[in-house]
């Protein structure tokens, strides 16, 4: 767990970066820091293994005083990414990797072999690793840079705004890796974005800040969609946060109509099956081929996905699948409507 | 031309290999000792200005003159090679002292800020990453050292120092326009070759500045 206790920067000049901030990040967990620019989330970040020096307060890490450690040897225990990913371009993708073991003293062939295995685990080829880090793409670049936080294993990861500098289609997919890699790996993670979706998708706690380095409030990413606490944090986390908050809500209670009632019809879309009884299309009157299906979706996905299945279907309903992949049910528009509406009188009960 | 050269073959040769040592040695030395000095300019902020400064004020003082003026301060004499060696190895200093401050700070930014986080210490850090990362900046200013260094060797014969402008002085008080030729032609192609070879280990040292294009 790393402990912010009333801790304030204020640099020469007297501009207050961080404002008596008091924080907790669990153990294991992604806490995600975001707010807009100049709120202090970078220099709270940077605090922690002391590349920026607080001017009050204590950070801990587990109970331990960062102040009291030794710098470098503090930092060689805490991964760190940035936007960037500033890789060492006269050093080989291997011995980017390797450069926090190859300074805690390990072998320099020992140190090669675990860089080459990390390598894969953040989804590259083994053959990249004899490259420069001008010859990989910005998103290969910054799964190196990935890999070289996680080199010697530390317990904590500090990650600086990683996958702004890439575009949406690689971000989203470094975003997923990365989600896939803290599963296995249950780092304690502290993240900074500017990005609230980011922060929402990434976040199993999310500290929105403010400017003038104040913590506007912090919680569980739907808390902030479902409550937030001033109109700052509502603002900020955006106008459709109530269509973002189903994405924390599963479609296993949503009620289904049989997927007869949309076969059988013949005006406003008619459900088309294969021989298997997996949904194929809508055929729509008036148009000879079939309206190709955007998707299904199973009891375990989210509403925010059903209801968008649901309006960008020709007949505005969105077909569910069971584990086969068979069509077993149809929901309506109406029909997720109407499940919202008990689920919110049922959270104001 | 042919017979001034065959008559006078053991001369020149000897010329040829005192003006190489008399143009190396200053940058070899001079070049170790701007790494303290530029490497200081380039962490204190506030005495970066009066190091370049000064660099700049001694590189402007007109050659014939430190050497004339070294012997008076440190009293050699004033025909020893030792006047040469050191001016050279003063301007080399003064030049390089500014590309070795300026290559450390070109190289800073998000690279070094992420060293630092790694868990580098300053001495580590100067060896394993500031210095390879502004070895092609810190190239470019060894080229026009070596390069300055030898045609600068040449004017050290008016104090008698040796070197190719033996076959300068020579040819003016003989009347011969030979030795002039092949004093120019000798101390450019020593210009030529070094400075080939000095691409050629930078070439070898920084196999990472050429190696562009995506995979």
């Amino acid at each position: 767990m790393i402990t912010f206790d009333a801790v304030t920067k204020a640099f020469p000049g007297g501009n207050v970066a961080v404002d008596d901030l008091s924080l907790e990040l669990p153990t294991g967990q992604i806490t995600v820091f975001v707010g807009p620019s100049g709120c202090g989330k970078t220099t709270s970040l940077r605090m922690i293994n002391r590349t920026i020096e607080p001017t009050s307060g204590t950070i801990s890490i587990d109970g331990e005083d960062v102040s009291a450690q030794d710098a470098a040897l503090l930092r060689r225990k805490i991964g760190y990414v940035i936007q960037n990913a500033g890789l060492f371009p006269h050093r080989t993708i291997v011995d980017n990797i390797a450069t926090v073991p190859l300074l805690n003293g390990v072998a320099k062939r020992q140190a090669r072999e675990r860089a080459a295995e990390l390598l894969t685990r953040v989804g590259l080829d083994e053959s990249l690793g004899s490259r420069y880090p001008n010859q990989l793409s910005g998103g290969q670049q910054q799964r190196v840079g990935v890999a070289r936080a996680l080199a010697a294993d530390p317990p904590v990861m500090l990650m600086d705004e990683p996958f702004s500098a890439v575009d949406p289609i690689v971000r989203d997919g470094l975003q997923k890796e990365f989600l896939r890699l803290q599963s296995e790996l249950g780092k304690t993670i502290a993240f900074v974005t500017h990005d609230i979706d980011e922060a929402i998708k990434l976040g199993d706690k999310v500290a929105i800040f403010r400017v003038g380095g104040h913590l506007a409030q912090i919680g569980s990413p739907q808390e902030l969609l479902d409550d937030p606490a001033d109109d700052f944090v509502a603002d900020f986390v955006g106008r459709d946060r109530g269509f973002r908050g189903l994405g924390f809500v599963t479609a296993e209670k949503l009620e289904v109509e049989p997927v007869s009632a949309y076969t059988g019809r013949s005006s406003d879309g008619r459900l088309v099956l294969d021989g298997d009884g997996r949904p194929t299309g809508w055929a729509v009157e008036g148009r000879d081929e079939l309206r190709a299906l955007p998707a299904s979706f199973t009891k375990e996905d989210t509403l925010r996905l059903v209801t968008d299945l649901a309006i960008t279907s020709p007949a505005g309903a969105a077909v569910r699948v069971d584990a086969d992949g068979m069509a077993d049910g149809v929901v309506a528009h109406e029909a997720i409507a109407r499940h919202l509406t008990a689920l919110r009188r049922e959270s104001e009960r | 031309m042919i017979t001034y050269i065959s008559n006078n073959y053991h001369d020149i040769v000897a010329d040829l290999v005192q003006h190489l040592w008399l143009a190396l040695i200053p940058v070899v030395v001079g070049a170790v000792l701007a790494l303290p000095v530029g490497y200081l300019a380039a962490r204190r902020p506030a005495l970066y200005q009066p190091i370049i400064n000064l660099g700049g004020v001694i590189y402007s003082i007109p050659s014939l003159a430190v050497f004339l003026l070294i012997p008076v301060v440190i009293g050699v004499g004033v025909l020893s090679p030792l006047n040469v060696l050191l001016g050279l190895t003063l301007y080399t200093l003064a030049l390089l002292a500014r590309t070795v401050a300026d290559a450390l700070i070109s190289v800073r930014g998000e690279v070094t800020e992420a060293a630092v986080a790694l868990g580098y210490r300053p001495i580590r850090m100067l060896f394993g990453v500031e210095l390879p990362m502004a070895l092609p900046v810190l190239f470019a200013g060894l080229r026009v050292a070596t390069v300055a260094n030898i045609s600068l060797v040449s004017v050290g014969a008016l104090v008698g120092s040796g070197g190719l402008g033996n076959l300068f002085t020579s040819g003016f008080q003989l009347g011969f326009t030979e030795p002039i030729i092949i004093g120019i032609v000798l101390s450019m192609l020593l210009a030529v070759v070094f400075d080939v070879a000095l691409v050629l280990i930078q070439r070898q040292l920084t196999p990472w500045s050429r190696a562009g294009g995506r995979a």
